[in-house]
């Protein structure tokens, strides 16, 4: 039996980014005790690398903006499978949550009259992202991070989940490991927040980092919760494409938002040719239009390049295809143009997009005031993730709560940018508040030994193989090659059933990977076990996206090109652990929608 | 295509020494690159901090070719590649293990500030009026990505371990981030000579010139704070104002 260390809290929130640290300060200031893990260091997880904005309607831009306008267009852009619910909630509450932000020191950019500004992006009829500049996660963290700490939760650093403890069919706590030391620790809790963020590194072009293996999907679909729509996985359309170093580093919609345009090698602006029918009311069809539209008049209409990002991303895809891209095989993105436009142009962009200047001038030797910038579709985000009741966030597993990037629901089938960062303050939010109540009127579940013991096992078995075995880099490595090719943004029924077998046999050499060393802060052994995470999820995804023959919003299958209401209109995709072991995939119908709902969305159809 | 040898700083608090990796170079590549390309090809046990690698989120800090950089941002091609680059974790703390230090005490640094404290809002609805012009300054110091660089260089913390009483540039710049929000309504003049030793800084420069996010340090967070200080002590008629006012 190996050795732990116990701790013991009400409600535990795995993961600390805006998600999981806004509800640990929820549930702390609900006056339980709260421990908050993080596999990094506070401050660096996901959240902070977001860059454009969070979206609310404030409606300091325009006053034409509401809750409805913003709801409806958060369906639109999901393509009516999201959780109604959700969205709803969302829209109504994100603006009290970015107006707490503010209360909690976040300093965001101002209109002229002091209010909070707010900036135009993809898929959403106003400006409504309030920003800073293009570092707005690392505004939103820094503030959660410097407001939480002083709430009287305890944070343990670089502490990995490696799975959830239950006592019969509720939740009971986890085991882990803290970094530094390799040490094994138990957490009993009476409540569990899982806020673990996406599952990108399953790719291997992707904007995610190496956190992103998606651990909280896989924690709790082994211990029996529904995973939700995991078949649409968000290509965001503009990542880096050189150098090759660089690949898949994410280069703002905000960039688009300000003016930026794409063009294929003939300096064509392509976007135009293909904007599809129910966006075609809000599209400019003209240049001059698109342009009015970036600098404020209320009139214009937006121009095509902040169309969704799951439809620029294949309009991207299919330029590069018919051999129309650029040198090294995506688009031009150009910001540097608008100098035709605005007296000193390269001093706005610098301004408005610090972060991007610097990234391309450090990273690629470009001046983006001065030349077009190379992009093409990354791994982004994933729409789908664990199940979740929309007003508690409690999953399908008594105890285990889930927000932010992790729970599904909210995006239905593609996420429109600036719905992350919003969704991870009002559900965290939520989710906090609920597994407070839920930890006050449940009591602390049995630790099982058998658990703790089956856990530490796994964990320590890479050990014992040693480093002559199977390199867990090497079978990381395979996997992401395997859904880049397989199931990425363009999918076929052959090439997904030959991914199923692909991610069988590595599921067999993920079981014999070894590593050398000790203990103490080994990247190796980190890797060796988030396979099997990273493998889940990979199953998911491409059982999911078998199922759905059709195409709808992330999802693009070349074999069923077109959307199929009829059918696939009418459910979710769900995923869970069956009694044999197996995965198993249940179409899901949708909830009826209320009527004052239906409403909202007939009326911004117009 | 060409390869290149990188001295890596390998061990833990009890003994270490550099070991030299050869791994080949490609164009673009970052340092952070080589040390991913080491751990994969010769030393999967190669502890190193990365969340980002866009130099957003301050983790991957460490000494190359003696000089404090983030690897991540740190091109190949700005380094003589005819000699071994050398890779090495901060100085001025602890070291955990190969590139990775304990930088904990940071953290418990930043508990010891006192926190934002709003003033009384400017609208009914509970929101405030800020004009952009007075957000230049907080956003610059908010900028920080607390990568603790700065931290390193310090001579204070560096040369001389006043870590007990003394902050650092880190937490000059959050606390003139503090002092400078338009809508903060807190002192912290009194902690920062009595308790976080602002004094202990002879503007030697040296934490401006690591930092990655450009934030002039000196000039617009310590000057003006060691102004404050002065100020507010040796002014009597601030000293008898603030009696009146509890500012
Ligand atoms: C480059 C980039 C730019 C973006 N820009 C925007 C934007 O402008 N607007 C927007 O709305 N969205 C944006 N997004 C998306 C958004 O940033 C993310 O979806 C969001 O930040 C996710 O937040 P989260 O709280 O769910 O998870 P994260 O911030 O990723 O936090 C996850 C946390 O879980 C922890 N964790 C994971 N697994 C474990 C485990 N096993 N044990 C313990 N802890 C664990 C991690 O350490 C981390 O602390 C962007 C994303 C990227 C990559
Ligand atoms: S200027 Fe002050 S804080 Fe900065 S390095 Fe020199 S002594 Fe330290
Ligand atoms: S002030 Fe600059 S150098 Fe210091 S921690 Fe912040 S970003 Fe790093
Ligand atoms: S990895 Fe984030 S700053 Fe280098």
């Amino acid at each position: 039996m190996a050795e732990f260390q116990t701790h013991e809290h009400d409600v535990l929130v795995i993961g600390a980014g805006g998600a999981g640290l806004r509800a640990a300060i929820e549930a702390s200031s609900a006056g339980v005790s709260v421990g908050l893990l993080t596999k990094s260091l506070l401050g660096k997880a996901h959240t902070v690398m977001a860059e454009g904005g969070m979206a609310a309607a404030m409606a300091n831009v325009d006053d034409r903006d509401s809750w409805k306008v913003h709801f409806a267009d958060t369906m639109r852009g999901g393509q009516y499978l999201n959780n109604w619910r959700m969205a709803e909630l969302h829209a109504q509450q994100a603006p009290d949550r970015v107006r707490e932000l503010e209360a909690w020191g976040a300093v965001f950019d101002r209109t002229k009259d002091g209010r909070i500004l707010q900036r135009n992006f993809g898929g959403h009829r106003y400006p409504r992202l309030a920003h800073v500049g293009d570092r707005t996660g690392l505004e939103m963290i820094r503030t959660l991070q410097d407001h939480g700490i002083h709430t009287g939760m305890t944070v343990y650093m670089e502490h990995t989940v490696a799975a959830l403890l239950k006592d019969g069919n509720k939740i009971a706590g986890a085991v882990g490991y803290d970094r530094e030391k390799g040490q094994l620790r138990v957490f009993r809790a009476k409540a569990v927040v899982l806020a673990t963020g996406g599952i990108g590194r399953a790719y291997k072009i992707t904007s995610n980092s190496w956190e992103y293996t998606g651990d909280g999907h896989a924690l709790a679909y082994q211990a029996g919760a529904d995973l939700v729509d995991m078949e649409f996985v968000q290509f965001h359309p503009t990542g880096m494409v050189w150098p090759p170093s660089v690949r898949g580093i994410l280069v703002t919609e905000g960039v688009r938002g300000e003016g930026g345009v794409l063009r294929n090698k003939d300096g064509k602006r392509f976007m135009f040719d293909d904007i599809p029918d129910n966006y075609k009311p809000q599209t400019a069809d003209k240049e001059e239009e698109g342009w009015r539209y970036v600098t404020g008049d209320k009139n214009a209409r937006r121009p095509p390049e902040l169309l969704t990002r799951d439809h620029v991303a294949r309009c991207i895809n299919r330029e590069v295809k018919a051999g129309r891209g650029s040198p090294h095989g995506g688009v031009f993105l150009d910001i540097a143009w608008i100098k035709e436009k605005i007296p000193n142009a390269p001093e706005h962009i610098r301004k408005k997009l610090p972060s991007m200047y610097h990234q391309f001038k450090q990273l690629a030797d470009l001046d983006i005031t001065t030349t077009p910038m190379e992009v093409g579709p990354t791994t982004h985000y994933i729409m789908g993730g664990v199940k979740v009741n929309g007003d508690t966030q409690m999953s399908t597993v008594p105890g285990l709560f889930a927000a932010g990037e992790v729970a599904g629901g909210l995006h239905g089938a593609n996420r429109l940018g600036g719905n992350s960062l919003s969704d991870l303050i009002v559900f965290g939010k939520l989710a906090g508040e609920h597994a407070a109540k839920y930890a006050k009127e449940n009591g602390v579940g049995q630790v099982h030994q058998d658990q703790v013991d089956a856990a530490a096992k796994a964990l320590l078995a890479p050990f014992e193989r040693g480093a002559s075995a199977e390199s867990p880099y090497k079978v990381q490595y395979d996997l992401q090659d395997n859904m880049q090719a397989l199931v990425g943004i363009v999918r076929k029924e052959d090439e997904m059933l030959k991914a199923l077998d692909v991610i069988e046999g590595l599921k067999k050499r993920a079981e014999v990977v070894g590593i050398a060393g000790t203990r103490e802060y080994n990247p190796g052994w980190h890797t060796a076990f988030d396979l099997g995470n990273l493998l889940t999820c990979a199953e998911a995804v491409t059982r999911a996206a078998i199922e759905r023959k059709e195409s709808r919003g992330g999802h693009f299958r070349d074999d069923y090109p077109t959307k199929d209401e009829k059918v696939f209109g009418t459910f979710n995709t769900v995923i869970r652990k069956g009694p044999d072991g197996k995965m198993q995939l249940e179409r899901v119908p949708l909830t009826p929608m209320p009527q004052h709902l239906k409403d909202a969305i007939e009326q911004e159809k117009k | 295509m060409a390869k290149a040898t990188f001295s890596v700083w390998r061990g833990d608090k009890s003994a270490g020494a550099f070991k030299d990796y050869s791994t080949e170079v490609s164009e673009g590549m970052v340092v952070l690159d080589a040390v991913h390309q080491i751990q994969a090809e010769a030393a999967p046990d190669l502890a190193c901090r990365w969340n980002c690698k866009a130099g957003k989120c301050g983790s991957c800090s460490a000494e190359i070719n003696g000089m404090p950089k983030l690897m991540c941002m740190t091109r190949l091609n700005t380094l003589d590649l005819s000699k071994p680059v050398t890779i090495e974790p901060m100085k001025a703390f602890p070291l955990v293990r190969d590139l990775v230090t304990d930088v904990s005490w940071n953290f418990r640094v930043k508990k010891t500030i006192k926190k934002f404290k709003p003033r009384k809002p400017d609208a009914a609805d509970g929101t405030w009026r800020v004009h952009n012009d007075d957000i230049e300054r907080p956003q610059e110091m908010r900028k920080c990505i607390e990568c603790f660089l700065c931290q390193n260089v310090c001579h204070v913390l560096r040369d001389h371990a006043k870590h007990e009483e003394f902050i650092g540039p880190r937490f000059f710049v959050y606390t003139a981030a503090l002092e400078m929000n338009p809508i903060d309504d807190e002192n912290r003049v009194d902690d920062l000579k009595a308790k976080h030793g602002i004094g202990y800084c002879n503007i030697t420069k040296c934490c401006t010139k690591v930092c990655p996010e450009h934030i002039t340090i000196t000039d617009n967070a310590i000057i003006p704070l060691k102004e404050r200080v002065v100020d507010e002590h040796y002014d009597p008629l601030k000293k008898l104002l603030k009696v009146f006012t509890g500012k």
